[in-house]
């Protein structure tokens, strides 16, 4: 198994404890390397499961008439391709990331509650199997039918699916308890175990974006699990929190996930975001420019975040006052967004700059990205968004600005820290063949969707008038495109691991911080000794 | 608003140029931006959208300039050599109030013009002259009622073979409205969220059950105007079409006596003690049917396995049993198959629907077309029972199905 052969190098290392071996490393792990690493690998199994779900959406969406998937199978999948992109491939990845780099990164020896880092992991992995029951259940006979309301779960429709959504509303449990254990361990790592004179202002901008990703997750995951709980003694014992004929509200359920899902959002893209500070200032030579402001640029988006999540309501009715509020403080956030990016460019900016596949993945980034932002403050502007909403506009944006930046932030990461993690370079050749393909792919998938949006083809319908063909097959080939080639990186990351040429501690010519001063790939227990920064 | 107007040279918007440039060859009939409006709210929306597509697009030009002047110059290979103070001097100092600011500027520029749509937008007057339509979102039907006119619409997608050109987009009953008047809408839901959304008349707005929401629009031409469903309302949220037809005030007013007179003849012959013959019963219930039944049960009657079940005594139907026990309890499933039961259970599975189950009640039809849908259905596709179900039994259907309501 490639996961074992990771560690095979540690072997030689001078650990205080034996290491564990076979499947108790694994199961009874409290390593942070290794639930690093099986957070990854469970993302990398997800991602795929999720990019499978997103080919047959595109396939079925291929010409109009419904060839592939039955409504409510293919609402389903729609519905799960968001549910294990968000809570299976992008925050274990990033939660990945955090275990595997934040010890490196601050001179600890491990993470501060060695022991929850094992339950916060096979909880996800506990939700994760419960979410594939949720998705297996409605083919089994008397199994009721399949979860249809895509990942909103919006009330009064989730009311009426059967028990699919039930074990659904139990892995939104799991997952949640599991992402709050997890950002404690973060929290108390980075408040407590920091080498001596790394105060707080010099920590590295990843743990920076971890900090406020986890402080969020603490204050919205408590919301999303009150509403789908409400929304399981609706279905159930009686109450009628939801129900507008026994004295509920629908509408409460849409401020209750959104006050989770807009912040989630940020949860999604912070810790990619503090991917790309690293790699840029490492290719570009030279610091990060306006470390300060950044730290700050990411805790306001997280604070304004908390703040605008109703302009995902806009046409609920809300009054004059109230949508007024939601505009406004949405187009506030464009001015630390635009702040952390113009820091990224400013970086580049008479840098002596070379493209390694983890700085072409980081430029991506920025161009995307940043054009996610406009679209994003089209978006908040309500006018245009009475026409926009629940569109194919949305759904274009929403994935210009997830998928360049979180998955490709994640992306970039796995390619700047490979060597570190492995002792072995990637093949580079094989890296930048895989940026570019995934370049055409997700381009070419996504920027017609904008078109069919303006057109006014809704989202989450399963077939569609005869005008909206040529732009869905445009976008069809893109996601075949964009889904193939993902294959790439499994075989990128394998090749790595098996072998290839030695990695130096330093990997990469410009790269600085602690994690760069131990070997690649680091012993089983990072720093035994704190180093000490002045 | 100075800005609105120095970036009005670029009128043809800068970035739908260079989509329209990228796209063109091989589509020069694809729709690549709204509709032309078809009201003065919608002209609003529209010149709001092209005025944050024009900064927008401008602001990303200027941005990814800098970027790829400082790929193209700022290389390794090219020599360059990084300049390690660049993050100490005077712009980095002050980059962090400055940028904000900048963007502030540009974000207020957008927002106050916003502002003003959004009032008239928002604001619905409150007049008592306003024609009132309410606009309910039923799975998966609209219905629409001039509160005024005392007036009922039932829309509901055409299939296919009939919808042509249209698929997905047309309906049996528009939603016919004069223009040149304010029209005011009022918006609720039956069941699930649904979202009504014209967008020739900038007009989206969520069916909530227990809301009533408003937005109002004055139509500015005639024509047909197509939208749909925009809230996800589970199985068939793609086949909820939205098909306005606004005509002159004074074919308006026309077009309401005549339905008006379709209306009366309508009751009067519902109401009447007629015994209807096999044949006439038949041939009113096949278009009653098409239009209640077919889209969950199909116009062949074979139904949507495993979600809706077929008609036809004999057929297999292979479903949870969540869904095969109540068919039959009420004598309508055996042994994996489905058969005739009584005209008794048959009514009153029409009139109150199977509680628990897709199947509604449909006690909102009248006698008459609840006779002969029943006719229709135990005597097409083969079934040729040779039942004749008149309007009687069904009155007296109904009130049995009250009594059993009752307990």
């Amino acid at each position: 198994m490639s996961t074992v052969t990771v560690h095979d190098h540690d072997v030689q290392d001078h650990h205080h404890h034996a290491m564990p071996s076979g499947w108790r490393r694994w199961l009874l792990s409290t390593n942070h390397k290794d639930i690093g690493t099986l957070y990854m690998i469970f993302a990398l199994v997800m991602l795929f499961t999720g990019g499978f779900m997103a080919m047959l959406i595109r396939a079925e969406l291929f010409m109009p008439g419904i060839q592939l998937l039955q409504p409510d199978l293919y609402n389903n999948m729609v519905t799960n391709h968001a549910l294990i992109m968000v809570f299976g491939a992008v925050m274990p990845a990033a939660a990945g990331m955090a275990n595997w780099m934040i010890p490196l990164m601050i001179g600890a020896p491990d993470m501060a509650l060695p022991r929850l880092n094992n339950l916060s992991f096979w909880m996800l992995a506990a939700g994760g199997l419960l979410l594939i029951c949720s998705i297996l259940v409605p083919f089994v006979p008397g199994g009721g039918t399949p979860v249809n309301t895509g990942w909103t779960l919006y009330p009064p429709l989730s009311l009426q699916v059967g028990m699919s959504m039930d074990l659904l509303i139990f892995t939104v449990h799991l997952l949640g308890i599991s992402s709050i254990l997890a950002s404690i361990n973060i929290i108390v790592t980075l408040f407590n175990t920091r080498a001596p004179g790394m105060t707080l202002m010099k920590m590295p901008i990843f743990c920076w974006a971890w900090m406020v990703t986890a402080f969020l997750l603490i204050l919205i995951m408590p919301a999303l699990a009150s509403g789908v709980t409400m929304l399981l003694f609706d279905r159930h014992f009686g109450t009628s929190f939801f129900n507008a004929a026994g004295g509920g509200d629908p509408v409460l359920f849409q401020h209750l996930f959104w006050f989770f899902g807009h912040p989630e959002v940020y949860v999604l893209l912070l810790p990619s975001m503090g991917i790309v500070a690293h790699i840029v200032p490492t290719f570009s030579r030279k610091p990060l420019f306006g470390y300060t402001s950044t730290v700050g640029a990411m805790i306001s988006i997280g604070a304004i975040g908390m703040l605008v999540w109703a302009h995902h309501q806009y046409t609920i009715g809300m009054s004059l006052a109230a949508v007024t509020y939601f505009m406004i403080g949405t187009i506030l956030i464009s001015i630390p967004v635009g702040l952390m990016i113009l820091n990224f460019i400013a970086t580049m900016w008479r840098g002596a700059m070379s493209f390694e596949t983890p700085m072409l993945f980081a430029i991506a980034i920025i161009l995307l990205f940043t054009f996610a932002g406009m679209t994003g403050v089209m978006l908040a502007v309500i006018p245009g968004d009475i026409q926009y909403h629940d569109s194919y506009f949305v759904v274009a944006h929403f994935h210009y600005a997830l998928i360049p930046g979180a998955l490709f932030g994640l992306y970039a990461g796995v390619f700047y820290w490979l060597p570190k993690w492995t002792g072995h370079m990637y093949d580079e050749k094989l890296g930048k063949l895989f940026f570019w393909l995934t370049m055409i792919g997700f381009n070419l998938t996504f920027f017609p969707q904008h078109f069919l949006g303006l057109a006014g083809m809704p989202r989450r319908i399963v077939d569609y008038n005869l005008v909206f063909t040529e732009f869905n097959m445009l976008s069809s080939i893109g996601a075949f495109i964009f889904g193939v080639s993902q294959i790439l990186l499994p075989i990128i990351i394998i090749k790595t691991i098996r072998g290839g040429q030695k990695a130096s501690a330093r990997v990469w010519e410009a790269s600085e911080g602690l994690e760069w001063m131990l070997p690649s790939p680091p012993p089983f227990h990072s720093f035994s000794e704190p180093p000490v920064i002045k | 608003m100075r800005l609105w107007g120095s970036w009005r040279a670029l009128r043809q918007g800068g970035l739908l140029c260079l989509a329209s440039a990228l796209a063109a060859p091989a589509c020069a009939e694809m729709q690549i931006n709204f509709p032309e409006p078809a009201s003065a709210g919608a002209r609003d929306i529209y010149d709001i959208h092209m005025l944050t597509m024009r900064i927008t697009f401008v602001l990303l030009v200027l941005i990814y300039a800098v970027v790829c002047y400082s790929l193209f110059v700022h290389r390794k290979s090219r020599g360059a050599v990084a300049d390690q103070r660049l993050h100490l001097g005077k712009f980095a100092r002050w980059s962090w109030v400055l940028v904000p600011i900048m963007v502030l500027g540009v974000d207020l520029t957008i927002a106050g013009s916003a502002e003003n749509v959004l009032h008239r937008l928002w604001l619905v007057p409150k007049d008592e002259d306003m024609l009132e339509v309410k606009v309910v979102g039923h799975q998966w039907w609209w219905e629409y009622e001039y509160l005024d006119q005392k007036l009922n619409v039932e829309s509901r997608a055409l299939p296919p073979e009939k919808a042509g050109e249209h698929y997905l987009r047309e309906v049996d009953h528009r939603l016919v409205l004069p223009t040149h008047t304010r029209i005011r809408f009022l918006h609720t839901s039956a069941d699930v969220n649904h979202a009504f959304w014209v967008p020739e008349l900038g007009m989206k707005k969520d069916a909530i059950a227990g809301y009533v929401t408003e937005t109002w629009a004055v139509i500015d031409r005639e024509g047909v105007f197509r939208g749909q469903c925009a809230e996800l309302c589970g199985t068939w949220h793609a086949k909820m079409p939205v098909v306005v037809e606004a005509i002159s005030p004074e074919k308006f007013s026309g077009w309401v006596e005549e339905q008006r007179k379709l209306a009366a003849v309508a009751a009067a012959e519902a109401a009447s003690d007629k015994v209807w013959s096999k044949e006439d019963l038949i041939e009113r219930g096949r278009d009653a049917y098409n239009k209640s039944c077919a889209a969950c049960h199909q116009l062949d009657g074979k139904g949507l396995p495993p979600a809706f079940p077929p008609l036809i005594a004999g057929q297999p139907f292979p479903a949870s049993a969540d869904l095969t026990k109540p068919l039959a309890d009420r004598g309508f499933f055996k042994d994996g198959k489905i058969v005739l039961g009584t005209v008794e259970h048959h009514l009153d599975i029409i009139l109150r629907g199977i509680p628990g189950t897709a199947m509604q009640p449909w006690a909102q039809l009248n006698n008459l077309d609840v006779a002969a849908i029943a006719t229709y259905e135990r005597n097409a596709w083969g079934n040729d029972t040779g039942d004749v179900v008149q309007p009687a039994d069904v009155e007296k259907a109904r009130a049995a199905s009250q009594t059993a309501a009752a307990q």
